[in-house]
């Protein structure tokens, strides 16, 4: 069977007509799987989880699987009941992002994902969630090609297995907002400023080099993770679906240069070089690579700068 | 109101690092109710050359510890791939011979070996499970019995009070030490720069991969690198860890994510004790035997007289002055506790 390819949940915070237009869009994108909703802040009120899940309708009558992701850092009353409200939904898969969502879900009996933020580095925690309900799990990102193939050697039969392919890593969460820092504001008074950063707000080391993006309470890396040239690589691991990070121009490209690479129409190099205008920064695939991850590693396994 | 009707505050355990045996020692004189360690390898998230216990060491420091009524704690608090699963399940089978008082465990698949074969052994959940609600803290009650759980760096006061309304799990929190700006087990940042992170390897901006250069423009710290800070003539420099770092972010240059401070809570400790905490944590495995003594004897003074008489209870500038002079940074923050910091 072919690799699938999914659509992360859009991590940034755009206006809601953009938002909704976009999701528009992803209607008509050669993307099986689309996760959907706010993961990284629960300010973040452009869209609330009934428009969520308007979207998610819109996207399965478009014939994709629609999946609805909970919030990755819960601190509060108010974040819980969220995420209660989106394991409550009747019809659509969720993606647990946090052991809270976990819990809410195996006691509801309904099949889940398990999130990329659960920390599943080896297959006896995988079991453990299989048992639970996971039908599929999303490796950590720092998660690399060996590691993954040995958790595939002992995996739970039938749990799909899903990578982060294309976009900028979400490397970290805090309970700060870094781009309220940056306009010294507080978070609970952050005017929402992150809505004026649709990629992330750009963090360069005092040598001028390129480092980060701040996104409101996660940082990101700066380089675009792009696993684009090592997609027959990623099929032969054993991974079940590629996933592709929302970016403000170019995603739907992206996916068609997946789906190309996946269908053998392109090669993963032609495909990739056809990527390079799409891509908002300069690639990196260390992770994939078993090596610091915004390095970018060759076809034949070399370093390039 | 008759203030005396009301419940004296839970006894709090004061858990201190232990970095080696001189440390160990350290925190058992000034007053620890217990100690957290590690082996020397990759299953603990202070996996630095020269810290930790080998099997004889950490024998020595619980036979001590046990003699002087102290409690040792066993961190085991990295994620084991699946290649090295079997040597974290040793390192349990270890530490519960040994006769360690708890496991500080972050991995579901580990948690779930130790509970199937040491159903005596106690154990807790590390703070790099990133569990910040009392949903995921009883998810792993629920499965594995957990007995105490510690929270990341991340809720404010009042959120601490509200997951300890809801979980039969014992709370503890860090009250002093290095900050972690990050949610713990959810930070990739040092391995993205160098390769090695707190969630598979135990070590978070290491050694190994940290330059100190003089230039032109001053002394520079590079970890792999990147350069993560640069210091004018008589500033005072850093060890480089990457969220403590001087960045450009929209033409301006500053901290874009932490200051280089310590984490120092004294001064929210009856509101703590009030919220029902079980323990308080002192961070720092990777310091002295000196810093542990100072640390622990100033934080046990603090939680008697805190639970002896809360009302009236304000830290001792001394306290205060001693411990910014052991600070990262020299200075303090209240963290996410308080609010506005966040």
């Amino acid at each position: 069977m072919e690799m699938k390819l999914s659509l992360a949940p859009l991590p940034y915070y755009w206006p809601r007509s953009r938002t909704l237009a976009f999701y528009r869009e992803v209607e008509s994108m050669p993307v099986d799987i689309v996760y959907l909703g706010e993961t990284v802040c629960s300010r973040r009120h452009e869209l609330r989880a009934a428009d969520w899940i308007d979207i998610a309708r819109a996207i399965a009558a478009a014939g994709k699987e629609a999946v609805l992701s909970t919030q990755a850092l819960i601190e509060s009353e108010s974040d819980l009941k969220v995420v209660r409200r989106l394991v409550e939904n009747d019809g659509f898969r969720v993606e647990a992002n946090e052991m809270g969502a976990v819990r809410l879900l195996a006691e509801r009996r309904v099949p889940f994902v398990a999130g990329a933020s659960l920390n599943v580095y080896n297959e006896r925690t995988l079991a453990l969630l299989a048992r639970l309900g996971a039908m599929r799990w999303v490796a950590p990102h720092e998660m690399n090609r060996a590691m993954l193939e040995a958790l595939r050697c002992g995996a739970p039969a039938g749990v799909e297995c899903e990578v982060f392919a294309w976009g900028r890593l979400p490397l970290a969460w805090s309970a700060r907002c870094f781009t309220a820092r940056h306009f010294n504001l507080q978070k609970d008074t952050c005017e929402f400023r992150c809505i004026e950063f649709p990629d992330g707000l750009e963090v360069k080391t005092r040598d001028a080099e390129d480092f980060l993006v701040l996104n409101g309470i996660q940082t990101q890396s700066h380089k675009v993770h792009d696993l684009l040239p090592d997609s027959a690589a990623l099929r032969e691991a054993g991974v079940d679906i590629a996933r592709i990070g929302p970016q403000s121009s170019g995603t739907a490209e992206i996916a068609r240069l997946f789906r190309a690479a996946i269908e053998g129409s392109l090669t993963p190099g032609e495909a990739d070089a056809r990527a390079r205008p799409h891509m908002p920064a300069d690639p990196c695939n260390g992770f994939w690579h078993g090596r610091p991850g915004f390095e970018r590693v060759g076809d034949r396994g070399q370093k390039s700068p | 109101m008759n203030q005396a009707a009301a419940p004296a505050p839970a006894r709090i355990e004061l858990v201190c690092p232990a970095g080696g045996l001189p440390a160990l020692k350290a925190a058992v004189e000034h007053g620890a109710d217990c100690v957290y360690a590690g082996f020397k390898d990759e299953t603990n998230a202070r996996n630095f050359t020269g810290l930790n216990f080998d099997q004889a060491g950490l024998r020595e420091g619980i036979r001590h510890a046990h003699a002087h009524g102290v409690k040792v704690l066993l961190a085991l608090n990295t994620y084991p791939t699946s290649a090295s699963f079997p040597r974290w399940e040793r390192a349990v089978d270890r530490a519960a011979d040994l006769g360690a008082d708890a496991v500080i465990l972050a991995d579901a698949g580990l948690m779930e070996y130790a509970h199937r074969a040491h159903p005596e052994l106690r154990l807790h959940l590390s703070v790099q499970a990133s569990a910040t609600s009392y949903e995921a803290i009883n998810f792993y009650h629920r499965h594995f019995g957990i007995r105490r759980a510690v929270l990341p760096r991340v809720l404010s006061a009042a959120q601490v009070e509200n997951v300890v309304a809801h979980t039969p799990v014992e709370i503890e929190v860090f009250g002093f030490g290095g900050l972690c700006v990050m949610v713990e087990g959810r930070c990739a940042l040092s391995a993205y720069v160098t390769g090695d992170g707190p969630n598979c390897t135990g070590a978070c901006s290491p050694g190994k991969a940290v330059r100190w250069e003089q230039t032109a423009e001053g002394v520079e710290t590079r970890l792999n690198g990147v350069l993560v800070d640069r210091y004018a003539p008589g500033e005072r420099s850093a060890y480089p860890t990457l969220c403590k770092g001087r960045y450009q972010v929209g033409g301006q240059t500053y901290y874009a994510i932490e200051e280089p401070a310590s984490l120092n809570t004294l001064e929210l400790l009856p509101e703590l004790a009030r919220a029902g905490i079980r323990a308080i944590k002192i961070e720092g495995r990777q310091r002295s035997p000196a810093y542990v003594a100072q640390v622990t004897r100033i934080w046990r003074e603090a939680i008697d007289r805190c639970l002896r008489d809360p009302a009236a209870f304000a830290p001792a500038p001394a306290w205060i002055a001693a411990l910014n002079k052991v600070s990262e940074g020299q200075t303090h923050t209240l963290g996410a506790y308080s609010r506005p910091w966040k």
